[in-house]
């Protein structure tokens, strides 16, 4: 629902499902995949039913992950791609994270940070996915000391991810205004303005088949 | 075994109870001695009530091929020659060597699924198995097993059972050349010297004991003609816990922890020292000019 | 064994030939694990595969299969030519100072006496010169031409190790470093044990490869010696039970030769197997055949036998012909036979070549089959396909089977290769209608009795007169029938030293043979078992661990026969002056006044050793026989002589005689003959075995057994695997002239290519134990491949040499 016509619409209802179901399956991957992973965390298994649930749902999670996230890759890669400008923000994100962002350079839909974020996260999946198949026991039997490198792998990717996600989470919580992009698809002209003006600019300039979106 | 006798247990990070002391044991398996009757095996499938399948030959005396979630014992037939034609038939009875350090108790990942005892007794507990697979992973020697109906992992539990009530492993009480002995690791040793020194008159002069020190030890131990080349044996020559799995059980996971709450906890703090990041006055006023 | 099996531990070195104790005794072999361990004793293997009991050897040397006579012929003339031999013992304890007539000959490979029509020979020349005494010749100095010493060193001259090794392949450092440890135990504080099989006895040449071996031990003075002998380890757990009750056709329980159709005369039959000593004080045990026979007589029929009927003589058969295994199935192939009574017997499955015995069975009118298994035997009429071609529609054979008990489920005695007696007790019902075999066959025994006293019949006085006293007739116990072949006494038994005394009291058990009587006064069904079931109770069933010599002869341990004495010919384990060889492996010894010691001595208690009773009692000489007078078919001296399919169509001893290519004295059917095949269509030696993980044809019908050895393979080397193409794990078609099998291939480093002759000799294993019936994987029989001929004197079926070839069954038809 819209209900203000002047808001912006950053994602489109599919893009919003799409980007749910990858991030609860991360939850979900994160938090079973913890509970594998040390023994404090062993109590998170009773949120799914008990240890050897969890080992099963475990990398059936993993799998509808990878798939709706390859799906995203897919749709947002386009508007990742790394430019100039956004290393420069990058260099600077330190005045960024200090709370000075009005000397930063512009930005369009996403900023440097988001981008490199995003390109990450690939990175992450992209090493998670087979390591990921090749510790699955229940359906594959590779060779042992690549299961070996596999497990440390895949468990070290999973701590740089948790991290990475923890960054992309806090972000959107601290900078004001933006969760709601992810909930109901606007933002605020002001938002887009501030964080995105480059982005802003495009959205509201007037098209030549049609009259300017306002 | 009773819960008293468990000094190590898997997943956890407290001390095990460890009241009971009980005596090291071990299984010595001299395979001078061995003559691949696979009687071992029957006993084991016998005491266990596991039945293997009725396969097929695949070009060996060796049967089943492998080591499998119904067969924890098996015999290992090498056809090698030591030096230029002289052959060996060496018939190694392969299963689970219970280390002092035990690979697989590292690796897993389900607290108490595999316990130590204070004997030295390396078990599964498949209860609590959560069928991972990791002990496979942690293992130097390749030894357990996923069964493929409940996809826990099995292996040779030394008898706990028989020996809890004074009796020797079923291996050891059908070995019909005592090739298999048990009792306590002391004299285990003792009698592994005089084996050894038996090999030595004939001629074996690197004839040793393989009780690998990687692993701090093992409560199931081999006599071997050439110990100075366990791989003739199928064995590691010296086996350790890999290090990928030290390094995944050991350093990795409060590095780990350590890391995801640093982040945690940066996250939080900035925001409460450097506030929300919000959209400054001027551009709210100018788009609300605007509309 | 003249030994027995704990004995094993005593020995200083060990020779495994013609058996693979570690696959087919693991059990006992942990005797020989004993020696090693504790007495330091080595372990030579000489077989044709590198086998399980290789694996644990200290020496192994390869071997042609069929070609052990050649090996241990050339150990007699290494023995010989280096002067190696016990000499104090082969001069007292053997006949080698013994004279043998003048006319006696070897030539070329023939003894004197052949008739190569009848391939028999007249052994009357295999004799000795008997002086005017009637007493043996003898030359003390062992340097007459005419004495046995002699003729073996000239016999034997001929086995040099460079023939040995052309002939059997074993290279001849291997067999020259065997020799030597070998006649290093001619010192008087070393002993050999010898431990063999099948592998000696299922050749054409079976009985002189044992008789080679035990020439050797004579020779080295290890036969009556502690951890020494000739042992065979038997292949069932009763098979010594079999042997010593003698269910075979040409004798009878105790090993009392039958009569032959000629021997009308009971008198005259019993003095031709009641020898008179050829030496002065000899004992010459069997003159107490009569004894032992009219017991037996008494045992069998009663009251019905009297000395006016001469004890029912003439209603014991007479042998008109042989009637051994071989014999009989090649009557039923010929269609002269009309019913067939198989009693816990396969002979689909064990009797050579699978498809006469098949077409002989479809002969048969009627087949029972008494078997606690469904056997192959039972089921030879169905269509197995490959594994049975068989069109049940075409067989008229009309099959019975009666299930009947397994050992378990009865009650009964074990003979076990070391002569003794176990008890063992009943531990469960039997399923189903199975019934035990005695009420079986009581049943039978009535219903046949039944018909006799009917309807008369051609002869019906042995069945309607048969002694069946037992407390249930209709399934005599175990209990009765062991008191039975115990034996008892009918009538007070008098001492014949003090006759004012009793030995034994009318229907009392009798405690030993000694007591045995020919006046009838006696019953005994086996006067080897005698006292086994004594008046002190059941002494099979003694389990007494009690060992006071340290030697593991425990006394107290069921009842070995004969007398419970646990090594045979033990007055040889005493030097002259009767005191043992070697102390610290004593076991009876002379104390001045009688025999004493830790076992049952074999010698009259009160001969003294200046008496020069010969330990060898049941000889009429008491001595060992080197030279084995007329009691071999083939010849006093054992001589090499190749298999009847064999891989070099020519005797290397006897190149130019084509009469002593093959064992002269072997029977072979002329159809037989025709099925053999030669090397040129069959390169290869086969040898067939057994594996420990099954037994026989039984268990792949038990699942742990099938488990750990599943399916059906052959074993071939590397060499010929290369030459026909064919990778470890591959399916191969073996197949010689009398049919084929089908099986994985093992290619091993274990079979070796051998040079012999100036060729190279390859030998394929196969492993018996698959069939059509069970839960193993189905497999072909074994015995689709072996020939129809067996030894010469004893026709066991030759297994263990014949020729094959062998090719891989391209990968889209195997099965």
């Amino acid at each position: 629902m819209r209900r203000d016509h002047r808001d912006l619409v950053r994602y489109t209802a599919s893009e919003r499902v799409n980007h749910w179901i990858v991030g609860i399956s991360f939850i979900l991957l994160g938090m079973s995949g913890l509970a594998l992973f040390h023994p404090a965390f062993f109590p998170f298994t009773l949120l799914f039913g008990g240890g050897t649930w969890t080992r099963i749902l475990h990398p059936i999670f993993g799998v509808i992950m990878a798939v709706f996230f390859i799906i995203m890759v897919w749709r947002f890669a386009k508007h990742n791609l790394m430019h100039k400008l956004d290393w420069q923000w990058i260099g600077r994100v330190n005045e960024m994270i200090d709370g000075n962002d009005e000397t930063m350079p512009v930005q369009g839909k996403y900023n440097g940070g988001q981008k490199l974020l995003f390109w990450l996260l690939l990175a992450c999946m992209l090493l998670l996915i087979p390591s990921g198949i090749l510790l699955w026991r229940a359906y594959f039997d590779f060779p042992v000391e690549l299961v070996r490198v596999a497990a440390v792998v895949h468990s070290a990717t999973a701590v740089v991810m948790i991290c990475l996600i923890f960054v992309h989470i806090y972000a959107a919580i601290w900078v004001t205004g933006t969760v709601r992009a992810m909930w109901y698809g606007t933002v605020t002209r002001a938002w887009a303005k501030q964080h995105h003006r480059c982005w802003f600019e495009e959205v509201t300039k007037p098209r030549s088949d049609g009259p300017a979106r306002r | 075994m009773a819960t008293l006798d468990i000094q190590a247990r898997s997943a956890t990070t407290t001390p095990s109870p460890g009241v009971r002391q009980q005596l090291d044991v071990a299984k010595l398996i001299d395979i001078s001695k061995c003559i691949g009757c696979k009687a071992c095996q029957v006993a084991c499938m016998e005491w266990n009530d596991l039945r293997d399948e009725v396969g097929h030959n695949t070009g060996s005396y060796q049967y089943p091929p492998d080591l499998n979630s119904k067969s924890w014992t098996l015999m290992r037939f090498y056809e090698v020659e030591p030096e230029p034609n002289r052959l060996e038939w060496l018939i190694r009875k392969d299963g689970c060597m219970h280390c002092v350090d035990p690979g697989c108790l590292a690796a897993c990942p389900a607290p108490g699924a595999i316990v130590q005892y204070s004997n030295g007794i390396v078990d599964f507990n498949q209860d609590h198995c959560i069928g991972c697979g990791y002990c496979i992973a942690g293992c130097p020697f390749d030894i357990p097993r996923l069964a493929e109906i409940d996809q826990k992992a099995y292996k040779c539990t030394l008898c706990s059972d028989r020996i809890s009530v004074g009796r020797e492993p079923a291996c050891v009480k059908t070995c019909p050349t005592g090739a298999i002995t048990f009792g306590s690791k002391s004299d285990m040793l003792t009698h592994a010297s005089t084996r050894v020194a038996d090999l030595n008159s004939r001629g074996f002069q690197n004839a040793a004991l393989y009780d690998p020190p990687g692993v701090g030890g093992t409560h199931v131990m081999y006599v071997l003609q050439h110990a100075d080349r366990p791989e003739l044996y199928g064995l590691p020559k010296d086996p350790t816990i890999s290090p990928m799995v030290e390094l995944w059980t050991g350093l990795a996971k409060p590095l780990a922890i350590a890391t995801m709450a640093f982040v945690g906890f940066a996250s939080l703090f900035h925001y409460v020292t450097k506030g929300p990041n919000s959209v400054s006055k001027e551009i709210e006023k100018e788009e609300e000019e605007k509309a | 064994m003249t030994n027995h099996w704990v004995d094993i531990k005593n020995a200083d070195l060990i020779i495994i030939m013609g058996g693979n104790a570690a696959e087919a005794h693991p059990c006992g072999f942990k005797w020989v694990t004993e020696a090693k361990a504790h007495r330091g004793a080595r372990l030579i293997v000489v077989d044709p595969r590198f086998n399980r009991s290789a694996a644990v050897a200290d020496v192994y040397a390869p071997i042609r299969s069929g070609s052990d006579i050649a090996f241990l012929g050339g150990v007699i003339h290494y023995l010989l030519s280096n002067d190696k031999i016990h000499h104090e013992y082969v001069r007292n304890f053997t006949n080698a100072a013994y004279l043998v007539r003048e006319d006696f000959d070897f030539n070329d490979g023939i003894f004197s006496g052949y008739d190569a029509d009848k391939r028999q020979y007249d052994r009357e020349t295999w004799d000795y010169q008997l002086g005017d005494d009637g007493y043996v010749q003898i030359d003390d100095t062992m340097t007459h031409p005419r004495c046995v010493h002699q003729l073996m060193k000239q016999h034997y001259s001929r086995y040099t190790p460079e023939v040995v090794s052309n002939v059997c392949g074993t290279p001849k450092e291997d067999f020259l470093k065997i020799a030597e440890m070998i006649a290093e135990t001619s010192a008087t504080d070393k002993v050999m044990t010898i431990l063999y099989a099948l592998g000696w006895t299922q050749h054409t040449t079976g009985s002189q490869n044992i008789r080679s071996m035990a020439m050797i031990q004579l020779l080295l003075g290890n036969i009556g010696r502690v951890g020494g002998g000739v042992n065979a380890l038997r292949g069932h757990s009763n098979v010594q039970g079999i042997t010593d009750m003698n269910l075979v056709t040409n004798v009878l329980p105790g090993y009392l030769r039958l009569a032959s159709d000629k021997e009308q005369d009971f008198q005259g039959y019993l003095d031709a197997r009641s020898p008179k000593p050829l030496r002065p004080n000899q004992i010459s045990y069997w003159q107490n055949f009569p004894n032992f026979w009219v017991s037996l007589a008494k045992a069998f029929y009663g009251d019905a036998a009297t000395p006016e009927n001469n004890f029912c003589y003439d209603w014991f058969p007479k042998l008109d012909q042989p009637y051994d295994v071989l014999h009989m199935f090649e009557r039923m192939h010929q269609g002269q036979m009309n019913g067939f009574i198989s009693q816990g017997f396969n002979p689909l499955a064990s009797v050579p070549c699978v498809r006469k015995v098949h077409e002989g069975l479809s002969k048969l009118k009627y087949l029972v089959v008494i078997d606690p298994l469904v056997t192959e035997t039972s089921e030879f009429w169905r269509d197995m396909g490959d594994y049975n071609e068989a069109t049940p529609a075409d067989i008229q054979t009309e099959v019975f089977r009666l299930p009947s008990t397994c050992f378990a489920e009865e009650a009964g005695s074990y003979s076990n290769s070391s002569r003794t007696l176990q008890w063992h007790w009943k531990a469960a019902d039997p399923p189903g209608d199975a019934k035990t075999d005695t009420g079986i066959i009581a049943g039978i025994f009535y219903g046949l009795r039944r018909l006799y006293e009917q309807e008369g019949g051609a002869f019906p006085d042995p069945i309607v007169n048969l002694s069946w006293d037992y407390d249930h007739p209709l399934e005599p116990s175990a209990e009765d029938l062991a008191r039975e072949f115990s034996g008892s006494a009918l009538v007070d038994v008098a001492d014949p030293k003090d006759p004012t005394q009793t030995l034994a009291k009318a229907g009392e058990q009798l405690s030993g043979f000694g007591q045995l009587r020919n006046d009838g006064s006696t019953a005994c069904g086996n006067w080897l078992y005698c006292g086994s079931w004594s008046e002190a109770g059941n002494l099979m069933a003694k389990r007494g661990t009690n060992d006071p010599s340290g030697l593991g002869f425990y006394p107290d341990w069921g009842y070995t026969w004969p007398a419970n004495r646990r090594v045979l010919y033990n007055r040889a384990n005493c030097d002259m002056q009767g005191q043992p060889w070697d102390p610290t492996r004593a076991t009876i010894h002379w104390n001045g006044q009688q025999w004493v010691g830790n076992d049952v001595p074999d010698m009259r208690l009160t001969a003294a050793p200046e008496e020069d009773v010969g330990p060898f009692i049941m000889h009429p000489d008491g001595v060992g026989h080197l030279f084995a007078l007329k009691s071999m078919a083939e010849g006093p001296l054992p001589e090499h002589y190749e298999p009847f399919e064999t891989p070099l169509g020519v005797n290397p001893m006897h190149p130019d005689n084509p009469l002593a290519l093959n064992n002269p004295a072997t029977r072979i059917f002329p159809n037989d003959r025709e099925q053999l095949g030669g090397p040129d269509e069959y390169p290869y030696v086969a040898t067939t075995y057994r594996l420990t993980e099954h037994f026989h044809y039984w268990t792949k019908n038990v699942l742990l057994n099938s488990i750990l050895q599943p399916s059906q393979f052959i074993e071939m080397g590397e060499e010929l695997a290369a030459e026909k193409g064919i990778k470890n794990g591959d399916q191969v078609k073996v197949f010689s002239k009398r049919g084929y099998i089908r099986a994985v291939a093992v290619v091993t480093k274990r079979l070796r290519g051998l040079a012999v002759n100036g060729r190279t000799v390859h030998t394929i294993g196969i492993p018996i134990h698959w069939g059509f019936i069970g839960v193993a994987q189905k497999g072909y029989l074994a015995n689709r491949l072996t020939p129809f001929v067996g030894d010469a004197n004893a026709q066991t079926p030759e297994f263990k040499a014949f020729l094959v070839n062998i090719e891989k069954i391209p990968t889209t038809t195997a099965v």
